[in-house]
């Protein structure tokens, strides 16, 4: 039972690691990244080891998508969405 | 002849690498000190998380240069991005426009649930699985959230690196403070009380308070920079 979550785990991991490379939009792509982590925390749940896996959630799913996601606002890659921006 | 020149190179590292390789005893797990942090911890310690009793008791000094670490990080970060090295063009910058009623509503909702679980994952570091690093990444988050629902919500950076330093002096305080008592820096102070109570496991709790706190400062530092 445990082999069938884990491998489940590790298709989705891989799954949403190439959909970093694929995702036209960036924003996604960062959101996909957040998913790796996020499942890679679920693993080493499975593994006993609860400290790592609440320090990947934290740091890997949530902290590193925000600083991504800043980061790419800063190099104007994305913007963030006023009303001139959208229309041109 | 420089291509020969790196695969020679490349060619004898990993020789050399495979000769290491070679005497290292792959299979078996030399768990020495593991086995003996398993077996000695709950007894000296008193942490209900063993790896809290690793983490500040038996490698306390790591952690302090972990912190360091962690600070340097954040500072350099923090000059890096600063907006008075950019080049002048701060006048091109666009004002936000204005949070939706999703994220505002949202944001309320998640700001005081954020700063209690931050604080329950700090304050129980000694008992369950977590503690400083993982809670005050969390503190930062909550800060986080409720800057992008209002950028004036964020707390001054006076007040953040006020409190960084003082969480960081704090840590540093409390070892001197157990090499004023008589041992060697950073040992357990205060009574160690029952396993498993909150309060237990001596001056470990107020070590982890302390390292969640400069944690949350620092990250919380470094988004705002980044907003900016």
């Amino acid at each position: 039972m445990i082999a069938w979550i884990t491998l489940l785990l590790v298709a989705l991991m891989l799954g949403a690691a190439v959909l970093v490379l694929l995702f036209e939009n960036l924003i996604a792509a960062i959101a996909a990244s957040s998913v790796v982590s996020l499942l890679l925390s679920l693993l080493y749940v499975l593994l006993a080891a609860p400290d790592v896996a609440l320090t990947e959630a934290a740091v890997g799913a949530g902290l590193s998508g925000a600083v991504l996601a800043l980061g790419l606002r800063r190099l104007g890659l994305i913007d963030l969405g006023t009303k001139e921006d959208r229309r041109a | 002849m420089h291509k020969l020149a790196s695969l020679l190179f490349a060619v004898g590292l990993a020789a050399l690498l495979m000769a290491l390789a070679a005497h290292l005893p792959l299979g078996a797990t030399p768990m020495a000190i593991g086995q003996a942090s398993l077996d000695r911890g709950p007894g000296e310690i008193a942490s209900a998380n063993i790896v809290t009793s690793v983490v500040l008791a038996y490698r306390g000094i790591d952690t302090m240069c972990e912190l360091a670490i962690l600070f340097a990080a954040a500072s350099i970060a923090g000059m890096v991005l600063s907006p008075t090295t950019r080049s002048g063009n701060h006048a091109e910058t666009k004002p936000r426009a204005p949070a939706g009623l999703v994220l505002r509503a949202g944001s309320d909702l998640l700001f005081p649930l954020l700063l209690t679980v931050g604080f329950y994952i700090v304050a129980h570091g000694h008992l369950t699985p977590g503690g400083g690093f993982q809670g005050g990444v969390v503190l930062a988050a909550a800060f986080f959230v409720s800057f992008l629902a209002r950028a004036d919500r964020l707390p001054k950076p006076a007040a953040l690196i006020l409190m960084e330093g003082l969480a960081g002096a704090a840590f540093i305080g409390i070892g001197l403070a157990a090499m004023l008592d008589g041992g060697p820096f950073l040992r357990l102070l205060l009574d160690k009380g029952v396993l498993g109570q909150l309060v237990s496991a001596g001056s470990l709790p107020l070590l982890y308070l302390a390292v969640g706190l400069k944690v949350g400062a620092e990250l919380a530092d470094l988004l705002a920079h980044l907003a900016e």
